[in-house]
């Protein structure tokens, strides 16, 4: 009918009119349904958060955090940790003179050795990183300057980068592979570790290069373009600006460590979520028949090839060593929060327990003359 | 019948509709000028009129037809022709054309579609860190889903439209009924409608298949009066009735131009016939069929198309009522306009930051990571600018698209909850409760003032004629009064007075459609109709008495000359009959106030006396008075009233003065008295709605000591409340200023010695019409009136209750408003039966309906409406209460949970050189309002119930607990805001502790940006979630459901994103972050740690408020009440 037709109201872009077209026209004769849903009768469970249901939970909560915290905090402190820093900001510091007459592209490699020793022997496999402050890898223009379909062998990608990849995307009209800003800042110190015997002889320790990167990164994300010479497929392209070889010689002696699947350069493009990082840089493997600890009590040396400039923005170098346990590197944060946090509702639980004597009597007292 | 002057009151005059053309506003004004004018230098004779009507101005505000397209001979007035519009009906407002630029256009007028669209472009244009998608695609979604409902809305109207556009017509062209379709209407056809059918346009009545020249009409589908109607024709027109006759018919009608009012018409018809001088009619509303009105017990009738199309009156009718906007939402817009300032301060502060940190070309480009030349070239205030704009897209989700999508659909669905109730379904009437605007459910929650109708709303508006009184002598229908049959003449004339004084017709049970009537018993009996149901009352009263007295033997017959029919100004009808004896007679009744002091001779005092004992029982009661007429009298009175009726301007007033001219030197004759009974529950309802909180208010038409009478029944009054008066009687004795001064003393000398300490003396204040308007009148100088109002508020802030009787229904609109502006602006709810109530259930923030016996026009006017009065307790105390809490919770957690979301990235941006990097992948930056987070809060928000139905029915105060918004004030708020950015600073520190400058993982690799923002972003998913669910009281499977639920799809959906190399994306940033982080036990550990210490201090919070100071609904939760009674 007439009437009805015009109920529909005038909704403005309004979503809202729920009309039941009550015009004089349609007229409804339907008793609504009966059912739970309807009449809002769904079964439920009604749970309220009285200090009679919450003391418990509390102190649970406790009972567990706390002896969680305990093992983390015991745990992160059976962890040793060595780090060294070889920026060369002091002039007492090896690496002052490299870290001064820095030049780009320079053919001889300025090289400086760290001494410093380890009080305690290092157990088990050691992790070695390189540690960056002051280096903005979350930087939005710099986390976005990179192309996956070209670090994953994508041909097409290879020769005609992404425009995200400017101002690093091409140089002297060849496309620059890798490209963007992440790639050609790739970390270049080389370091070296040698331990000092007691007799003065230095023995270099074997730092492995691989497992260092995600297994998924090195084996899906990151390809090489098809082809079975990587010079050959990475003809056309140009090396990174900053890059003294190009990507297919990242590794020349192993194939598999090779061009975009090289694990430094990897781990490298995986960029850090804070300004101030560290990578992981080799591995120490444990001795697999000997008794004696991996980095044993002593004098070691650093052999740093210097090409990494970090003074112009402030920045450090760092060199760490670290054992690693069930729960990671050496970090009493976890450990601390837990006890902290279990005792907080220990003690929260005991304030509710006190209040809830005092008041929940008081309450009950109150309602019965009601 | 009162119907008639209140509906014109209810629709005020600026109300036009918006259908209107500009130019036709302007003829409006113009018209109305021109009354003004007219008025005032009291022009008004009708020589004067067609002098007038030769002029241009007033050429534009009439319209003349031509009646079957014929020119009126030469000679007469020359008209300028008008155009009008066809009978076309459009009430969809696109065509497929302008569909989607007009759509948009309407969508993007809303504020907020505009900011979204703003920051889709301002991604599309700028380089920002968040792709145009995570904003682009909800708004595309929003704006599709919304485009396709309104769509389909209208291609429904479009439907519609056309099957009534298509209609057949019988149309009389050249003498021959010709069938043609009704779009294709002129206004001057002439049209032939059958029995049953629904005029196709505003016809005038020609004549009709009647010999009277009547028909009867019922309008059920405009206001809902299932009443049959007469309408008659003018007699001149009255003999054409065959097609051919009709076809012959020369004249023109003059009329007003198309006006909403549905009971107010004005024109005039002239007939031209051959050598003779036009005759000029009157044209009233009496002659209007209105589009939409259907034809009954009438064969046939012809009538001149005058309104077509978009003209008619139904059309101007329909307009869309102005948008009621609730408490709630404006608080949520006040939050908003927080939130944006927020947003604002936000981008400013990392803008400022970032080049002040910048300062050092060493941070702003290291080596590592050089600008474009492009950019290099840029102008800094660009470059600060767009990084300005940068900064607002990265936080702009915290006003999210979502939660205006959330709130719009927990309104409309929830809204079903209220039709669905089958507490609220009316077994009688066979309807349940009705949602007419699904805004407003909140609104329900937050009532402080209830404004009532008492008729048909209080009480039944099912009338028993309990008793009459005739010069003292009092009659009682089943009683036998041993006799005492004083064969006064005045009894006579009293019985006879109302058996004629009425408007009620006789139905016969054969010509109503058959079976819903209900055949009695086999036999076919006949029905009293009436607008009024106190008339049927009474003359089925006085058909049960006169059986009784055996009068039936005697029959009389009177001619009816004219009908004053009832007013509500006036309270009173009268009809002018002529008995067989050939005397004049004029029968009156009406209210006792109107009818007594135009007294002037019978038995006054006897019958005031019963007159006030009755009202006091609550009773309606009714004077009944004549005069007899001597036939120089009956000239002038048919003198003044036909003068009146032929007015074309004033009429209403020119009746006005001619009714008061007639009706008075009446002799009483007597008294009735009908009884309305209490509505069922209405007392507990009352008392409910008090112990609740609210302030009720009585609005009555009705006499002071019947509704008082009615108030005491109501429980309004308690015995132990103080009535202060504030009536006509006390202000004809003192002043108003000192009655008012008093009143204020008294109340305020109460509080001020009483404090806060113990529970005020209740006092109930009574006020008529009368000094009502004597206490709004703005005085001649606002020094002393101006502060009556005020005066006057202060008194009736402290009224528990308050009665207004002898209102007039635009003063019903008036005190509501009044109290709406007072300055607390409280939330006022009105809710009526009557059309006398349509005014203040539109004024009042929340109009509810009564389905009631006096036609639909409330519930249809209304924003709900409920079978019973008694069904408001359920309506207020557990629908409003529930809707209520539900929306504060959903408003309050999703700035909650998007200030949970944002933060972080803001406080990141410290950490990454402000340089807009975004903490979280795009595809959970898109999806955390659209899937991961928004069930909970749309199923929370739709089936919470924090205390049970029957705990809310049983103890009404539980609603004080959410008055005055308590859940969205300031306070609260800042609770919730603070205890997201409390939340926030959790996750980040959380998170850059856990990563700070060593690994977690048990092989030594290390985690990148990604993985933190992952860490974080799982820990807030899991945090806003589980905070939901400590809110929760209700937890049924679809809340086990949607809260779990969604959890387990954050988790799927992570797995699966970062599972695969999506081959459509050009980053991959996102691969197998997710699942590397969950290969990490610290990552657990930590992601456990900070959920638990991000939700801790809610729950501390909840439990000590609730164990220290419990408000009634927590200690309602814990346990039911003790039973009082």
């Amino acid at each position: 009918m007439m009437a009805s037709s015009y109920n529909a109201k005038e909704e403005d872009g309004n979503p809202s009119s729920a009309t039941v077209h009550g015009g004089a026209g349609t007229v409804k004769n339907k008793k609504p349904d009966n059912t739970a849903f309807k009449q809002q009768r769904l079964p439920a469970w009604q749970p309220i958060l009285t200090a009679g249901t919450v003391l418990p939970a509390f102190f649970v909560i406790g009972l567990i955090f706390i002896p969680i915290g305990i093992g983390l905090f015991v745990t992160s402190n059976n962890i040793k940790e060595f780090e060294i820093d070889y920026t060369g900001v002091d002039l007492s510091s090896p690496c002052f003179n490299c870290s001064q007459n820095y030049i780009w592209n320079s053919t001889t490699p300025c090289t400086c050795s760290v001494p410093f020793s380890l009080d305690q022997p290092f157990e088990s496999n050691v992790f070695m990183y390189y540690g960056l402050s002051n280096f903005y890898q979350n930087h939005r223009r710099y986390v976005k300057s990179r192309d996956d379909s070209q670090l994953n062998g994508d041909l097409s990608s290879l020769k005609n980068p992404s425009k995200e990849c400017e101002p690093y995307r091409t140089s002297e009209n060849k496309p620059i592979a890798p490209c963007g800003a992440i790639a050609n800042s790739l970390f270049n110190d080389t370091l070296d570790l040698y331990y000092i015997d007691p007799n003065g002889s230095r023995t270099a320790i074997p730092l492995v290069k691989k497992g260092i990167a995600w297994w998924t990164d090195k084996h899906v994300k990151f390809r090489n373009p098809a082809g079975n010479n990587l010079t050959v497929v990475f003809q056309g392209t140009s090396k990174p600006v900053n890059w003294r070889k190009p990507v297919y010689e990242l590794d020349p002696s192993d194939s598999d460590n090779n061009g975009f699947i090289n694990e430094d350069f990897i781990v490298w493009m995986r960029t850090a979520a804070l300004p101030t990082f560290r990578k992981l840089y080799r591995i120490i493997q444990k001795k697999p028949n000997n008794m004696s600890p991996t980095l044993p009590r002593g004098q070691y040396i650093l052999d740093v090839t210097y090409n990494y400039p970090v003074r112009s923005f402030e920045g450090r170098k760092r060199m760490i060593l670290s054992t690693i346990s069930w729960m990671g590197g050496k970090n009493p944060f976890l450990g601390i929060a837990y006890i902290t946090v279990g005792s907080v509702c220990f003690f929260l639980g005991i304030v509710l327990l006190i209040i809830h004597h005092k008041y929940g009597n008081r309450n009950n007292n109150a309602d019965i003359p009601n | 019948m009162f119907c008639f002057s209140e509906r014109s009151r209810a629709r005020p005059a600026q109300g036009l509709p918006s259908v209107l053309c500009e130019s036709d506003r302007f003829l409006h004004g113009l018209l109305h000028s021109w009354r003004r004018a007219k008025t005032q230098s009291g022009l008004c004779s009708a020589s004067l009129l067609f002098e007038a009507a030769s002029t241009s101005v007033f050429q534009r505000t009439l319209r003349t037809v031509y009646i079957g397209h014929k020119e009126p001979p030469p000679g007469a007035e020359a008209y300028i022709l008008q155009r009008y519009p066809d009978n076309r009906i459009v009430s969809s407002k696109y065509t497929l054309w302008n569909f989607i630029p007009k759509n948009l256009f309407e969508q993007f007028r809303r504020i907020a579609n505009f900011y979204f669209l703003l920051i889709f472009l301002v991604q599309l244009i700028i380089d920002t860190p968040t792709s145009p998608v995570t904003s682009g695609l909800p708004l595309f979604f929003v704006i599709t889903v919304t485009a396709i409902k309104q769509g389909y809305e209208d291609w429904l109207r479009h439907k519609a439209d056309c099957s009534i556009n298509e209609c057949p017509v019988d149309v009389i062209q050249q003498g021959a009924v010709v069938r043609t379709e009704s779009h294709k209407l002129r206004v001057g056809d002439i049209v032939m409608v059958r029995e049953d059918d629904t005029f196709p346009c505003d016809l005038i009545l020609l004549s009709s298949s009647r010999d009277d020249g009547t028909c009867y009409v019922t309008t059920a589908s405009l206001d809902g009066e299932s009443s049959h109607k007469t309408y008659y024709a003018v007699p001149d027109t009255m003999a054409f009735v065959t097609e051919q006759e009709v076809d012959s018919l020369h004249a023109t009608i003059e009329c007003e131009q198309p006006q909403p009012d549905l009971y107010k018409f004005v024109g005039r018809i002239n007939i031209y016939k051959e050598q003779e001088e036009p005759i000029a009619r009157p044209l009233g509303a009496e002659n209007l069929l209105l589009r939409g009105a259907t034809l009954k017990n009438t064969e046939h009738i012809y009538g001149v198309a005058i309104y077509t199309g978009m003209d008619t009156k139904m059309a101007l009718n329909y307009q869309s009522k102005s948008q009621k906007r609730s408490a709630v939402e404006k608080s949520m817009n006040a939050f908003l306009i927080v939130y944006l300032c927020m947003l604002i301060g936000k981008a400013l502060i990392n803008t400022v930051l970032k080049y002040s940190w910048q300062w050092s070309s060493d941070h702003d480009e290291p080596w590592y990571n050089q600008r474009t030349e492009i950019d290099r070239e840029r102008h800094v205030v660009i470059r600060a600018f767009t990084d300005f704009l940068a900064f607002m897209v990265l936080f702009n989700y915290i006003i999210p698209v979502s939660m205006y999508v959330t709130v719009e659909m927990q309104k409309f669905l929830g809204s079903y909850f209220i039709a669905w109730d089958t507490d609220m379904y009316d077994e009688d009437l066979g309807q349940g409760a009705q949602v007419n605007t699904s805004d407003l459910n909140e609104e329900l929650g937050q009532v402080e003032y209830v404004f009532t109708d008492k008729t048909g709303t209080l009480t039944e508006n099912c009338m028993e004629f309990i008793e009459c009184c005739v010069d003292g002598h009092i009659y009682i229908p089943h009683a036998i009064c041993n006799g005492q049959i004083l064969s006064a003449d005045h009894e006579d004339l009293f019985f006879r007075a109302l058996c004629l004084c009425h408007t009620v017709q006789v139905k016969e049970e054969e010509t109503v459609d058959g079976i819903k009537m209900g055949l009695h018993q086999g036999k076919p009996t006949s029905f009293y109709i009436s607008s009024s149901p106190d008339e049927v009352a009474l003359v089925e009263g006085m058909k049960r008495y006169l059986l009784w007295l055996n009068f039936l033997c005697v029959s009389f017959r009177f001619e009816l000359l004219h009908v004053l029919n009832f007013d509500s100004v006036r309270r009173r009808m009268s009809v002018i009959v002529r008995s067989s004896a050939g005397e004049n007679l004029l029968f009156c009744k009406g209210a006792d106030s109107s009818i007594l002091p135009r007294v002037v001779s019978g038995k006054v005092e006897q019958v005031r006396a019963r007159v006030e004992q009755n009202a006091v029982e609550g009773l309606r009661t009714l004077c009944v008075a004549y005069r007899s007429l001597s036939p120089a009298d009956y000239e002038e009175a048919c003198h003044r009233l036909s003068a009146a009726k032929l007015a074309l301007q004033d009429r209403d007033q020119r009746l006005m003065q001619a009714y008061d001219f007639i009706e008075r030197d009446f002799t009483l004759l007597g008294a009735t008295a009908v009884e309305d009974r209490l509505q069922e529950k209405a007392a507990d309802t009352i008392e409910s709605l008090h112990k609740a909180g609210m302030k009720v208010w009585v609005l009555t038409g009705d006499k002071m000591e019947t509704a008082v009478a009615t108030c005491y029944a109501s429980k309004l009054f308690r015995r132990s409340t103080q009535i202060l008066e504030l009536t006509k009687k006390r202000t004809e004795e003192q002043s108003l200023h000192e009655v008012l001064f008093d009143l204020s003393r008294t109340v305020l000398r109460e509080r001020s010695v009483l404090g806060l300490s113990v529970d005020c003396q209740d006092y109930g204040l009574i006020i008529d019409g009368a000094t009502l308007s004597a206490v709004l009148k703005p005085g001649p100088e606002s020094s002393g009136s101006g502060n009556y109002r005020e005066i006057f508020l202060e008194i009736c802030r402290n009224c528990s209750a308050v009665l207004c009787c002898r209102m007039a229904p635009l003063q019903k609109a008036q005190i509501v408003k009044l109290i709406k502006a007072s300055k607390e602006h409280p939330i006022t709810l009105a809710i009526g039966d009557g059309a006398n109530d349509v005014s203040m259930i539109l004024e009042a923030h929340v109009g509810i309906g009564i389905m009631g016996k006096e036609g639909r026009q409330a519930a249809r006017n209304s924003d709900y409406a409920i079978p019973k009065f008694k069904h408001l307790k359920k309506m207020l105390l557990v629908h409003g209460h529930f809707y209520y809490i539900r929306i504060a919770e959903l408003v309050q957690y999703f700035f909650y949970k998007n200030v949970c979301f944002i933060f972080p990235q803001f406080l990141y941006q410290f950490y990454c050189g402000f340089s807009q990097q975004p903490l979280y992948d795009t595809a959970y930056l898109t999806l955390y309002n659209i899937s991961f987070t928004s069930l909970p809060i749309l199923i929370y928000s739709l089936i919470e119930k924090h205390v049970s139905v029957e705990t809310l029915k049983r103890d009404p105060s539980l609603y004080r607990d959410v008055a005055k918004n308590s859940l969205l004030c300031w306070p609260v708020f800042l609770y919730w805001t603070c205890l997201g950015l409390f939340d926030a600073c959790i996750f980040f520190f959380g998170a850059y502790f856990l990563f700070d400058n060593t690994t977690f993982t048990s092989n030594g690799q290390m985690f990148g940006n990604w993985t933190f923002g992952t860490l974080i972003f799982t820990v807030l998913v899991f945090t806003v979630t589980l905070k939901l669910a400590l809110d929760t009281h209700l937890w049924t499977w679809i809340n086990h459901f949607v809260i779990w639920g969604s959890l387990l799809f954050y988790v799927i959906f992570s797995l699966l994103w970062g599972g695969i190399i999506w081959p459509f994306l050009n980053y991959q940033r996102m691969y197998y972050v997710f699942m590397q982080m969950l290969s990490s036990g610290p990552a657990w550990l930590g992601i456990i740690l900070l959920i638990t210490l991000s939700l801790l201090p809610d729950v501390v919070k909840k439990v000590l408020c609730r164990t220290m100071c419990p408000t009634a609904t927590e200690r309602a939760q814990v346990g039911p009440l003790p039973d009082r009674i």
